[in-house]
């Protein structure tokens, strides 16, 4: 059996969210190989166990941390996967994922594709969003081994307990300091991540205020989801960049979208019309996000929100 | 100091794309300049506007059209462009990034370069990456927040959980850009005027010998599914909102 090789994110020193999902894909394929930097926690380990993860190589750089030296980290988490044999590496397709992917990708020469939506390990297709989710694209990778990011909830996670090995890779190449990674902090609300969200709230401009997100926020605790907002919003300086949905913000495929005063525009749409279930709220019956939802309330949302909180709370 | 500006052009956002045949879309839609590429000129701009002197070279792969968007982006303040034309819909990151390095290597090494982080096209996410393995200069994408203190670039990327991380980058360096970066400008007439004057270098992609290596092809395009008309949840807002929860618990969603 083949072996598929999943590069293990640590975010805010916990195992991403996301990395189960991929961990999903990836058992599609073979036997899953984690790849992590400098260590893993304990707890992360028993985690990736209860996904079937049998074997974790823990890339390590002498004296250095790899994880604040992205050049030599790509360099090494591409010599690692060369001495392991996979046939893919896999990855979340986050900031970091990414970067990474594309730094070990280069270094191997292998073929890549970021933001996978699908993936078929037979043919060795995968599928990817074209124009901002107007097309999808079906590309072939055409030698092994390959790398794939994959966009954050494409895939379940596949419960299957497992015990898993560990094992060492020390880097022996070159330390390139070229990019130093200095400091990481916290931005914006600290809320929950919006792209590993199963649930997330949105407040378009009609929110008025950075304030008035407060009606979200009750709302989203209750079931706990994560806040976006609109460009509109964003410009406007209710809420960071780093809440934006859409084109030019975050891409989101959360189970439930929840949009609050949103027109419904195909710039927003473009960042989450992936998701599962979108719910428009708004005081237009012909809004145009009435005409690409799935459930539709009209109304005002500040009379909205706090009734669905109430409602939402009584249900717990 | 010599500051390089990675420009596609792109189908509007509002644009419909229609797929004709197996691979190709309708090419006969409005096209703009990349949106993140423009925050890439807006930093370029601005680097050449603080440091007193210097030059802003826009370099762009793609059709003959692609001189809209290099007028754009001079109206901007680049100073002059390279096209690389090429008739291909989609030229892969690989070749671009080829076609780029090539162009760098005849007008002359970076002090720096912008690009986006993204084409809203392909959405490969990696030209820069790929150039930057080209000319073997350090790249970082996804960036919010540049300067520059002497050799250094000291860069915020945005990560996930709301976090940001803070790097150090030796120059010269490969910026990727995010929104928030800055806020691009609108160009005034004068401007607009001025750009039709300034220089656009154009050569045939043909007339370089480079070859896609990248291992990755494009087997097809397929329209994205439509979603449908929403079920209006009717009554006071109290029933409505209860239905919506009846719904939701139904689905197993809370
Ligand atoms: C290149 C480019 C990139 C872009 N990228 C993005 C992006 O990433 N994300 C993004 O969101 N946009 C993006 N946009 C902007 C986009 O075109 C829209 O302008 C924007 O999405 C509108 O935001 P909105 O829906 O919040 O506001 P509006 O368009 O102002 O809509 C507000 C809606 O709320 C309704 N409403 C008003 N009051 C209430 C109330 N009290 N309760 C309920 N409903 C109410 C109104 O009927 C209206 O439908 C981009 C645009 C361009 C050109
Ligand atoms: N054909 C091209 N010509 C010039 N620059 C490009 C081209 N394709 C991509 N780029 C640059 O690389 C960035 C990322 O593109 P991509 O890798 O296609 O997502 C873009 O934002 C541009 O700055």
């Amino acid at each position: 059996m083949s072996k598929i090789g999943v590069f293990i994110e640590i975010v805010d020193q916990a195992l991403g969210k996301s990395v189960p999902g991929v961990v999903g894909a990836a058992c599609r394929g073979g036997d899953v190989v984690g790849f992590v930097l400098d260590d893993l926690a304990d707890k992360d380990r028993e985690l990736l166990e209860e996904y079937g993860v049998t074997e974790v190589v823990v890339v390590g750089g002498r004296e250095v941390a790899l994880s604040e030296l992205p050049v030599s980290a790509g360099l090494a988490l591409a010599d690692a996967v060369k001495a392991s044999g996979v046939k893919a590496l896999l990855g979340v397709s986050s900031s970091t994922g990414n970067d990474l992917l594309t730094r070990a990708a280069l270094s191997l020469q292998a073929p890549l594709v970021l933001d996978c939506t699908g993936i078929d390990f037979n043919t060795n297709c995968v599928r990817k969003s074209h124009f901002s989710g107007k097309a999808t694209a079906t590309l072939q990778l055409t030698a092994a081994p390959f790398v794939c990011g994959i966009r954050p909830n494409s895939f379940d996670p596949v419960p299957e307990k497992v015990a898993c090995t560990i094992t060492k890779f020390e880097y022996a190449g070159p330390i390139d300091d070229a990019i130093t990674v200095t400091g990481v902090e916290k931005s914006g609300s600290g809320r929950k991540d919006l792209a590993e969200a199963d649930i997330i709230i949105t407040g378009g401009r009609p929110i008025g205020s950075s304030e008035n997100f407060k009606i979200l926020e009750e709302c989203a605790d209750t079931i706990d989801a994560a806040i976006g907002a609109s460009r509109a919003a964003v410009d406007a300086g209710y809420a960071p960049h780093s809440m934006q949905v859409g084109l030019t913000g975050k891409i989101v495929s959360p189970k439930l979208y929840i949009g609050c005063g949103l027109s419904g525009s195909v710039q927003h749409f473009a960042g989450m019309k992936s998701s599962k279930l979108i719910v428009g709220i708004n005081t237009d019956k012909d809004a145009p996000i009435f005409s690409k939802s799935d459930y539709g309330i009209i109304g005002d949302l500040f009379e909205v929100v706090p009734l669905l909180t109430r409602q939402l709370q009584k249900r717990r | 100091m010599r500051i390089y500006v990675c420009i596609k052009q792109v189908p509007d956002s509002e644009a419909i794309i229609k797929i004709v045949g197996d691979t190709e879309y309708n090419r006969e839609v409005v096209y703009v300049v990349n949106p993140y590429d423009e925050y890439g000129v807006e930093e370029a701009v601005r680097l050449k506007e603080n440091n007193g002197d210097g030059e802003v070279i826009a370099v762009c792969v793609g059709g003959e059209g692609a001189v809209s968007a290099l007028r754009t982006v001079m109206a901007m303040g680049v100073d002059r462009s390279v096209l690389v034309k090429t008739g291909e819909q989609f030229v892969g990151s690989d070749l671009t990034a080829q076609a780029l390095a090539w162009v760098i290597e005849q007008e002359g090494p970076a002090d720096i370069i912008f690009a986006g982080k993204q084409s809203m096209d392909s959405e490969g996410m990696q030209t820069p990456y790929r150039l930057g393995a080209q000319i073997g200069l350090p790249v970082v994408s996804n960036v919010v927040n540049f300067s520059l203190e002497k050799t250094t670039a000291l860069v915020q990327r945005e990560m996930g959980g709301g976090l940001r991380e803070s790097l150090t980058v030796k120059t010269p360096c490969i910026i990727g850009a995010n929104k928030g970066l800055n806020e691009p400008r609108y160009p005034k007439m004068h401007a607009i005027l001025k750009a039709k004057k300034k220089e656009i270098k154009v050569l045939d992609i043909a007339e370089l010998t480079i070859q896609d290596n990248s291992g990755v092809q494009l087997k097809g395009l397929h329209p994205a599914e439509d979603r449908s008309e929403a079920r209006i949840l009717e009554g006071t807002a109290e029933e409505a909102v209860s239905s919506l929860v009846d719904i939701l618990a139904e689905q197993r969603i809370i």
